[in-house]
């Protein structure tokens, strides 16, 4: 069988380096890694939005969002929580370390049509992992986009992602962060309740402003309401999706919803494309 | 279109000519069930059969495959070797179908180097369907017991002879290959092997007009008919293991000591871990939502994303379902429901 251009053979890549976002049974690990191969890592070019097929050789592959933005640099972030098999492989690499990666799969936000907008991102949990790349890349091309507004939330203070990223936002005039919890915590500066009623709290204007959301499927069908009530277009709306997959690239089966599949077709969609998919928000 | 005729008495030549060439593969049993295997030297495949059991799939997308092997320790990757040239007898028109459009899947913007090897170096050779199996409804799905899409040559049981037509360079190849045994077919054997094949059709009892299903499948997304026929189902994934248009599957690694494989395997939409997310969210938690989504796949989804019908109408999924699950019963409904 021919070496070149056989999509399920993957890359080599090497860990670079690993840290905990969050602890607990459901702790979260960044992956910073590298293609081992020069060619591959010149020419894999992945966008803000696109996915990754990761794996330990032995154990399995997972679907992963790739966390970081292309404008960072010739490495790869994911940001891995600890569920199953594969995952718990992944947690337990170090540097130096061997993984395989294969991709970039799916399509991409949509970074040059939303040139000269605001943009508003609405995380909850591992969600933000996926919105992390848009975040640097528009923080990456300043001069682009209007104004960055960032609300994320999770239960506990120490559920929440990236951060030591949030507090360098704060010498940016045209960047906002709102983070929250679900229960008040001694010290906890922002605010406290769910990530859909923060948003009401924050009540950003629809006007000239695209709003992305990820999160778990309650988050985003109460967020979808509230940016209705906020009166944001159908069309100024996305999200992304994520389902079970095995290939990445349309033919194993399962990641589809009516008749798209999340790994070609998405993972990001507008609102208005999904509201008229059958089991987009199942 | 070119017509040759081998006589019965030389059909045992002619599959051993066919096995010395390419690997042979032919409908033979295996316990209770039909499937192609590798033909031994000397053996005698089974060509009297409605349909095989397993379908032909099963050679060209095999139940299990390696993708790739590696050992413990090492990031060596090494991809298996060239597919085998081989030779299917004995595939009924309805299967050679489902092969083409299975091809469409596999050929969709990124190309199955595995399923489109082997399906480069395959070359089928079709058996018209004379007698056609009680749950057949070929006919419904714009096939029929001699349809010729996707094969490379076409069989009909003439009686005391064999009627090849040949249809594509590859058969043609065949053709050449086995040309000392074959004789002229005359006007009256073709003329023959189209009545016997109308009779054939004629005797097709079952069947639905499937017009505008495609359509009416999204306007009863909530009727209660899919919880009404899911209730029975098992969840075995027969109809959908067995369906000659199934390609779904599973990527999982193996080792074995040090040695180690990434293999994909057939899996089905009709088991709840298909879907499962690793948080325990499955987006199509019951039997109802997984029913729901075979059907709609088949007649619906794969319609909007390649213009056919992923059915052709072979009734496995009706003549296997241990608690009688009909697909024409669902479609009825679908249409009584839509109008």
């Amino acid at each position: 069988m021919k070496e070149n251009g056989n999509p399920y053979k993957p890359e080599i890549a090497t860990v670079e380096d690993t840290w905990y976002e969050t602890y607990g049974d459901r702790c979260i690990k960044t992956l910073k890694v590298v293609l081992d191969d020069e060619k591959a890592r010149e020419s894999w070019g992945h966008r803000p939005g696109q996915c990754a097929m990761i794996g330990v050789l032995g154990v399995g592959e997972s679907m992963i969002s790739i966390s970081c933005s292309p404008t960072e640099g010739k490495f790869l972030r994911f940001s891995v929580m600890r569920m199953g098999k594969v995952t718990q492989a992944l947690h337990e690499l170090e540097p130096g370390d061997k993984m395989t990666v294969r991709g970039p799969y799916g399509n991409s936000f949509p970074v040059e049509e939303w040139k000269g907008k605001n943009i508003l991102t609405i995380g909850g949990g591992i969600g933000q992992a996926p919105l992390r790349p848009i975040i640097e890349y528009v923080k990456a091309n300043r001069g682009d986009y209007g104004k960055l507004t960032l609300i994320y939330g999770a239960r506990t203070s120490g559920d929440l992602c990236f951060k030591g990223e949030f507090e360098g936002l704060n010498a940016c005039s045209d960047i906002n962060y709102h983070l929250s919890i679900d229960v008040q915590e001694e010290g906890w500066p922002h605010y406290v309740g769910f990530v859909p009623s923060l948003l009401m709290d924050v009540n950003p204007s629809p006007e000239n402003t695209i709003a992305i959301t990820c999160g778990p499927p309650i988050m985003i069908r109460f967020v979808l309401e509230n940016l209705k009530k906020l009166n944001f277009a159908d069309e100024q709306i996305y999200t992304t999706l994520e389902n079970r997959m095995k290939c990445g690239f349309g033919k194993c089966g399962r990641c589809n919803v009516g008749g798209l599949y999340v790994c070609k077709d998405g993972p990001v969609f507008s609102y208005d494309t999904l509201k008229n998919v059958p089991e987009a928000f199942a | 279109m070119d017509y040759k005729k081998v006589s019965k008495d030389k059909f045992g030549d002619f599959i051993a000519m066919l096995g010395k060439q390419k690997k042979l593969y032919a409908p033979q049993k295996e316990g209770e069930s039909l499937k192609f295997m590798p033909v031994a030297a000397g053996s005698q495949p089974v060509l009297a059969f409605p349909n095989t059991t397993v379908p032909p799939k099963s050679v060209l997308f095999p139940q299990t495959e390696t993708l790739y092997r590696f050992e413990q320790g090492n990031t060596d990757i090494s991809l298996p070797g060239e597919a085998e040239e081989g030779v299917l007898l004995g595939v009924r028109p309805c299967d050679a179908r489902a092969m083409a459009i299975v091809d469409s899947l596999f050929s969709w913007d990124v190309d199955d180097p595995y399923y489109l090897e082997r399906r480069e170096k395959t070359t089928l050779l079709g058996l018209s369907c004379l007698e056609p199996g009680t749950n057949c409804f070929c006919s419904s799905m714009g096939g029929g017991p001699a349809s010729t899409e996707g094969l490379d040559m076409l069989l009909t049981d003439l009686g005391e002879a064999f009627l090849l037509q040949t249809l594509t360079e590859k058969g043609e190849k065949i053709n050449l290959s086995v040309q000392e045994l074959l004789e002229e077919a005359a006007e009256e054997d073709v003329k023959f092997a189209e009545k016997l094949s109308r009779e054939a059709a004629a005797r097709i009892t079952r069947g639905i007009n499937a017009d505008g299903i495609p359509e009416k499948l999204p306007e009863i997304w909530e009727s209660p008919l899919w919880k009404d026929f899911s209730e029975s189902c098992l969840g075995c994934g027969i109809c959908t293991f067995l369906c000659p248009t199934c390609h779904c599957f599973d990527i999982q690694d193996e080792m074995e000591g040090f040695e180690g494989r990434r293999c994909r395997m057939w899996d089905s939409c009709m088991f709840s871990e298909y879907t499962l997310h690793a948080s325990g969210h499955n987006p199509r938690p019951s039997r109802r939502e997984r029913t729901r989504n075979r059907v709609n796949h088949k007649y619906s989804y794969f319609v909007k994303n390649f213009g056919k019908i992923a059915c052709v109408g072979c009734g496995r999924c009706i003549n296997l379902c241990p608690v009688n699950i009909d697909i024409l019963d669902i479609l009825s409904q679908v249409v009584k429901e839509a109008i």
